[in-house]
């Protein structure tokens, strides 16, 4: 008892950043909060990676001529930029950062069900990345990342084998944190916390859980199946040998459609924190946007065949396709419309993660409304495999995940690091990040109504799309300038940035409710939760007694 | 009275050496990993189910070349290794029984039959690889299928490709489902060697209870191949 006495305080608070050093203590943490972090590095050298591919891309598509790479170079390039970005970059980006680092806080929870298991993914994720890297250093793959059969299995001299080992396992990676936040959410929520109290990156995240636990399997046996039929001449894709190469479509797009909403559902589930949190309002229609994320993980699995129109399926098959395809616009649109009802008469604050939020929301509007052209069988094939399908996934995946992603990084960065970053950058950044995404995109939608296919390295037969293609080139450049930036005073800011408080937006939410940084069991004593989500009414009438502080 | 509370909640966790810190009590723990084992059995439906989807695709196009093909592979053999299934899931059954009733040399013969059942029907699997390989039915450079009657449809002989199909969905299935009898042996073992330690109780036998939910789903997954595989156009 005396020793303790002896001992003399320690001046700073222990958090889970301080509390031990060392390699070791980082490799081998089961910290959640130490896990996303790890997951924060890892996936922004692959998102650098897969952005030094899109600039080679966008470089050679500055002039018409193919002179820059060769046309083989090409294919590689567009492969291996798709494979990084959507497996190893989007993918994991927010629910493996935002969503490991938040989800148990959100709960009131010291940690995910399954810490072990958790950091098990992140090992999972890392095995397939060496495997994608090793594969890229000796040559890489050509085979775009939808990985075609018969193309994949029977001629591309590329090694798809390696390349489909990374995905696999990368995949695991992917179930395993899709089954810990199920779990989490299911067992772990604090007293109190009932269902319709909890916060809507909550209700998104559980809805993507779903997409991963029951899509990614299913993309993983596909693999074995290519590896197999490219190893063996099975048979199984092989026209030539009875098979049908339309199963391997059926098989991939069952995963690879539902996986964009993987993609945007956690955005959204990061809309709608910012919006409430920026508008000082609870969030308009609650139970609306909550049940709509579980509408689109439920429909999303039921829309794939419309990547597949022009490869040849029956016209009825082809109807209902399409009209499921209208019907998952319906709960994406509930949410956009009670975002937007949010913003209506509430106190509405410009800092950076609101501006990421309204970039959102008209990017994804567009991505959204272009989605339904596609999903229209007429328009479909007349822009199928054209510049109008790029420019609208990446309006979906760059435009909503990315900026969600970005929005989520500035209105959490406070709690992840403990400091604030700066403002006025942020700002400039956003700002950025907008205009030089509009640039790159937007004239590719026009190219892609006249015509300009995708995939295509030489379009000197068509000379008069190289203004729109210059446009995007410098739209690309601009871009990186903006994904740059962040990078720069985020890291800035960990040394220098001024210390950020428990709760610097005075925003609801259990995460708010504790340390920034959080110790390394997120509360000090365990949270009882008594209200509602997004009670900013509440939060900020002067006349209310104050919420209780879990500290 | 609250005080009360925490002392007896620290008496409990001391009680209990295997409840994690991150857990309130043994319950929630529980209930935590039995979930996450259910949603992990979820997950391996869905793996399992595009390999099915592809078998019914192609058994319904070539129905006939799929019977012959399945008229090779030994019914005999698959029906002992379904019966030897079935009993491995019963000694699972038992086992979970043991841990609850803390029956300790229950438990462990319970799950040392489990055991010597999955290796038995290992063993038969092999067996079965071995008279395929000898046959030249196993999909590759050296397969052959030639003048293989289709059943029901006298003079009428398989298409050697569409049989191919058939191998190769037949090893593929099998082989995966042989890759999760391998792991819930190693989680078996595992088991064992617990239960040896007597790390089992009445109030912590989670392990017991997920694994065996595992080793269930892995027979199941058999009980469907068997009809599917071997059964085809049987009747008389």
């Amino acid at each position: 008892m005396s020793m303790e006495i002896a001992i003399p305080q320690p001046a700073e608070r222990e958090t889970y950043l301080n509390k031990e050093y060392g390699v070791w203590s980082w490799l081998l943490t089961t910290d959640h909060k130490r896990i996303a972090l790890l997951y924060l590095i890892s996936i922004t050298f692959f998102f650098f990676i897969g952005g030094f591919f899109a600039l080679l891309i966008r470089l050679e598509l500055l002039t018409p001529a193919g002179d820059l790479v060769q046309a083989d170079t090409y294919n590689k390039l567009f492969t291996m930029h798709g494979m990084v970005m959507i497996f190893f970059f989007l993918i994991p980006s927010i629910p493996a950062v935002l969503g490991n680092f938040l989800v148990p806080m959100m709960i009131g929870a010291k940690d995910l069900a399954f810490p072990r298991i958790n950091l098990l993914s992140w090992y999972l994720y890392i095995i397939g990345g060496v495997l994608m890297l090793h594969c890229m250093l000796t040559g890489g793959v050509d085979t775009g990342w939808t990985f075609y059969a018969p193309f994949t299995t029977n001629f591309t001299n590329t090694n798809f084998i390696e390349a489909g080992m990374a995905i696999f396992v990368a995949g695991f990676s992917s179930i395993l944190t899709g089954l810990n936040f199920v779990v989490t959410i299911h067992r772990m929520r604090a007293p109190g916390l009932t269902w319709a109290r909890l916060p809507l990156f909550i209700w998104a995240h559980y809805a993507t859980s779903i997409i991963q636990l029951l899509g990614t399997p299913v993309i993983a046996v596909t693999i074995v199946m290519v590896a197999a039929e490219r190893a063996l001449h099975l048979g199984i894709f092989d026209p030539k040998l009875g098979g049908d190469p339309l199963l391997f479509q059926h098989l991939f797009w069952f995963y690879s459609h539902p996986a964009v909403y993987i993609m945007i559902l956690p955005a959204m589930g990061i809309m709608s924190e910012i919006i409430a949190c920026f508008s000082r309002k609870r969030i308009f229609g609650y139970s609306f946007v909550a049940f709509s994320s579980i509408a689109i993980a439920v429909f999303g699995f039921l829309v794939w065949a419309h990547h597949m129109f022009v490869a040849g399926m029956s016209v009825y098959a082809a109807l209902v396709f399409s009209l499921l395809s209208y019907a998952v616009a319906v709960p994406s649109a509930i949410k956009v419309f009670n975002w937007t009802a949010t913003l209506y008469k509430g106190s509405i604050h410009y800092d950076a993660p609101m501006l990421y939020a309204f970039g959102f929301l008209g990017l994804f509007t567009m991505g959204g409304l272009t989605g339904l052209f596609l999903a229209a069988l007429g328009i479909n094939v007349h822009v199928t495999d054209t510049y109008f399908v790029v420019a609208h996934f990446h309006y979906i995946m760059v435009g909503g995940a990315v900026m969600g992603y970005l929005g989520g990084m500035h209105f959490w960065w406070p709690k992840i690091s403990g400091r604030l970053y700066p403002e006025g950058w942020a700002r400039l950044a956003a700002l950025i990040v907008f205009i030089g995404f509009n640039l790159t995109f937007f004239p590719q939608f026009i190219l892609g109504y006249l015509g300009m296919p995708r995939r295509y390295y030489d379009y000197s037969h068509m000379p008069e799309f190289q203004v729109l293609n210059v446009l995007s080139t410098a739209g690309a450049t601009v871009l990186g300038v903006g994904y740059l930036l962040p990078m720069i005073y985020f890291l800035w800011s960990m040394r220098y940035g001024k210390p950020a408080s428990d709760n610097p937006w005075n925003a609801a939410g259990l995460e708010w409710k504790t340390a920034s940084p959080p110790p390394t069991f997120n509360f000090d004593e365990e949270p009882v939760v008594t209200w509602e989500a997004y009670n900013y009414e509440e939060l900020d009438a002067p006349h209310t007694e104050e919420v209780r502080v879990a500290r | 009275m609250p005080d009360s509370t925490i002392v007896g909640l620290h008496h409990e966790e001391q009680h209990h050496p295997e409840l994690l810190h991150h857990f309130a009590d043994p319950q929630q723990q529980r209930d935590a990993s039995s979930l996450g084992m259910w949603v992990f059995l979820a997950t391996e439906i869905m793996f399992f189910g595009g390999l099915f989807c592809a078998y019914l695709i192609y058994r319904r196009w070539y129905f006939g070349d799929f019977a012959a093909a399945s008229k090779t592979i030994s019914m005999p053999l698959g029906a002992t290794n379904t019966a030897v299934l079935i009993c491995s899931s019963l000694t699972v059954v038992l086992a979970v029984w043991a841990a609850q009733t803390a029956r300790r040399t229950l438990l462990l013969g319970s799950l040392a039959i489990t055991m010597l059942l999955g290796v038995t029907f290992l063993g038969i699997k092999g067996i079965e690889y071995r008279d395929k390989f000898v046959e030249h039915h196993v999909p590759g450079a050296s397969f052959s299928f030639e003048n293989e009657p289709v059943p029901g449809h006298p003079g009428q002989y398989a298409n050697p490709h569409h049989a191919q199909i058939f191998f190769s969905l037949y090893f593929v299935m099998t082989g995966l489902h042989a890759l999760h009898m391998i792991i819930g042996l190693g989680i078996f073992l595992w088991l064992l060697m617990m239960a040896w330690k007597g790390r089992f109780t009445p109030e912590y036998h989670t392990p017991v209870e997920i694994g065996g939910l595992y080793w269930h789903f892995v027979d199941i997954v058999w009980i469907y191949l068997f009809p599917l595989l071997y059964l085809i156009d049987r009747h008389p």
